[in-house]
């Protein structure tokens, strides 16, 4: 069976190439049926099922704590689930040791070997498989190319800056051909600067190879910029998974709606088709599976008016204005509402405006 | 002037301050080190007396000895000797390093309050002296024991012999003494470890030996390092154990050397000999050190 494996290790691509059974393989990507994870008395995942489509690039999105790198290390078999299965393609990988599973870690620390070269790090993997030295000299340069690194061939890993290291760590395991690669939370440790750019880089080398990337993060901007598709997680469980527009424009509940952005929570009643609430009566696009619950609507859907608007109309007190550069950000009484509206305007504290919260906005959440 | 930490000082004073600190140390090793030193390379260079004084005329007559020259032609005995002991003392480093891995490891996996304890049981040796321990070895293998009653069972000894003289009850000796001079430091090291090299080696399709020689072996080098050092040098050099477990068949260069500052009373070729003990023990220190250092690379 190691030698079926290693086999497959060493040709990537074969699977994919012909037949009609290759392609559903293909398609199929990654699946994780039902995992548990218990660490002690701890359950860090609590039967997990998730469907990453080939070519995808899809986020695990959580707080800290939440069991996403957990359920990442399980994929990339550095820890074998309680229960559950890890299918890659048709195969069931679960209790496969990671030394031989088609799929390559991208790790938060990047762990790179500080004793080998930057060459001989991307190298790792080809020499591991016993790949022929002309091979891994034409792999590993065309990747090292491919992410501006080819200045960096001979140096070490302690003379490169973080964001170089980076792409080390993301050489390192790209040239082996992944069917998935995996990132743990890859770029924590780079300034916020550097951290938007690397974001969209990341995105287009993504759609650029057509790989499955699986990523962990903590960071809700990060992960609306290069997912396809996104999983919140919480406490072990995955909460919603969408598309970062529906994940965003949708969220399911406030833990959703408040861990995605900023989101207002409105509490009420639904009496009569209209949600009575503290702050006033609204119309909403359809009725709510409650009769008390809670609706969620974004800063920047809240519309400011001069007048009483024809629906759903606020009159509100403004406490406090933050000018950040591209808006402004409102906090008023009753609420406190959350305002997020273009910088053009000046508002004084104490100034009293009208406010529209539009149907199409007020997100009806699950209880 | 300058600033010293925060305070206001000039590069004299720092100058005789500094001295003031190392001056003891300095001291110490000059009268410890340096000139007994100088006065064994003295006296390697001079010549025995008839009843075992120094007479000082200069020869090279005790090298030449060494290197087995005597009035009865050449002898490999000494090279013998010198031989049989860089190979005990290598095998010895390698069986403390082989037997270091694991407990070091072990003990790094055990919880935080039971790491001590493992710690102090491999510590608790050194509370009673090399001397006794060796001993102790005579005990245990003698020929009532269960160790030996063993090895005359299975026929590898005749009965009712103990299991001394002998090269294993000198690298049972040996191993027994050193071993926490490997284990401790080396357990240093890895309680350092940085796992996520040992998973992005894994994550990389590495064999355990490909994992182990390039994410455990050069991040634990230096505490190795450290371990090889301490156990070498001495095991070069020592002669209670080979005395007591190795008998006169099995004679080491620390007996070697002893015999000849004590019975022998031949202190110039005794000096010769340690001498002689001492550059090769920095060779084979060289050599490691070159070797460690491809390692770090390869």
């Amino acid at each position: 069976m190691a030698a079926a494996s290693l086999s497959r290790v060493s040709e990537p691509n074969r699977d994919n190439r012909d037949g009609p059974l290759a392609e559903a393989d293909s398609l199929r990507g990654l699946a994780v049926k039902n995992i548990d994870k218990r660490f002690g008395t701890v359950q860090a995942v609590k039967n997990v099922s998730l469907d990453v489509h080939a070519g995808e690039f899809f986020t695990l999105l959580g707080p800290s704590g939440c069991g996403k790198t957990t359920l990442l290390r399980m994929v990339a078999g550095l820890e074998l689930p309680d229960n559950g299965q890890v299918l890659l393609g048709d195969e069931d990988i679960t209790s496969l040791p990671a030394s031989k599973r088609l799929v390559n870690t991208v790790f938060q620390s990047y762990a790179l070997f500080p004793h080998l070269s930057i060459f001989e790090n991307v190298a790792f993997g080809l020499r591991s498989r016993k790949i022929s030295q002309n091979e891994v000299k034409s792999r590993v340069n065309r990747r090292l190319e491919m992410l501006g690194l080819e200045e960096m061939a001979d140096r070490y890993p302690h003379q490169l800056s973080g964001g170089q290291q980076q792409r080390v760590a993301l050489a390192r395991a790209l040239v082996n051909e992944p069917k998935v690669l995996l990132l743990d939370e890859p770029m924590s440790a780079l300034d916020a600067r550097l951290r938007s750019q690397v974001q969209v880089e990341l995105r287009r080398l993504q759609r650029k190879l057509g790989q499955t990337f699986i990523l962990v993060t903590h960071d809700q901007a990060e992960a609306l910029v290069v997912s396809d598709r996104i999983a919140v997680m919480n406490e072990g469980e995955i909460i919603q998974h969408g598309s970062p527009k529906e994940v965003y424009e949708q969220p399911k509940n406030r833990f959703v709606a408040e861990f995605l952005g900023a989101a207002n929570l409105i509490e009420g009643q639904y009496v009569n088709g209209r949600l009575e609430t503290g702050i006033g009566s609204f119309d909403l696009q359809q009725p709510p599976p409650w009769d008390h619950g809670t609706v969620a609507i974004r800063p920047e859907r809240i519309q400011v008016a001069n007048q009483p608007p024809q629906q759903n109309g606020v009159k509100a007190t403004l406490r406090e204005a933050i000018y950040r550069g591209t808006n402004v950000d409102l906090w008023l009484e009753p609420g406190p509402l959350r305002v997020r509206t273009a910088a053009y305007h000046n508002y004084e504290p104490g100034e009293e405006i009208w406010l529209e919260l539009p149907q199409e906005g007020l997100v009806i959440l699950d209880e | 002037m300058l600033v010293w930490y925060g305070e206001l000082t000039t590069q004299r004073n720092l100058a005789r301050r500094g001295l003031g600190y190392l001056g003891p140390g300095i001291l110490w090793l000059l009268v410890f080190l340096v000139l007994p030193g100088l006065v064994l390379i003295l006296v390697s260079f001079i010549t025995r007396g008839g009843y075992g004084q120094l007479v000082w005329d200069f020869t090279f007559e005790n090298y030449k000895r060494f290197l087995g020259f005597s009035v009865f032609g050449w002898t490999a005995d000494y090279f013998i000797i010198m031989w049989r002991s860089v190979w005990v003392a290598c095998m010895s480093t390698l069986i403390c390093v082989i037997l270091s891995y694991p407990l070091a490891f072990f003990i790094c996996s055990r919880p935080e309050k039971k790491r001590y304890l493992w710690l102090t049981l491999i510590i608790v040796p050194f509370w009673t002296n090399m001397v006794i321990r060796t001993y102790a070895w005579l005990l245990i293998l003698a020929p009532d024991m269960p160790l030996a009653q063993l090895a005359s069972f299975l026929k590898l000894i005749p009965p009712d012999t103990p299991l001394y003289p002998s090269a294993f009850a000198v690298y049972m000796g040996m191993v027994s003494i050193f071993l926490p001079f490997v284990t401790l430091p080396l357990y240093s090291s890895v309680e350092r470890l940085d796992w996520s090299l040992v998973e992005a080696a894994q994550d990389l399709y590495a064999s355990r030996v490909r994992v182990f020689t390039q994410a455990i072996l050069p991040q634990t080098l230096p505490g190795l390092t450290v371990g090889i050092i301490l156990v070498f040098v001495p095991t070069m050099g020592m002669f209670v154990v080979p005395n007591l477990l190795g008998g006169s068949k099995y004679m080491l260069v620390g007996n070697l050397i002893q015999q000849q500052f004590g019975p022998s009373r031949d202190w110039p070729f005794g000096a010769a000999i340690s001498m002689a003990l001492m550059v090769l023990t920095m060779i084979s220190l060289q050599l490691y050190r070159r070797r460690s250092k491809e390692v770090e690379i390869i």
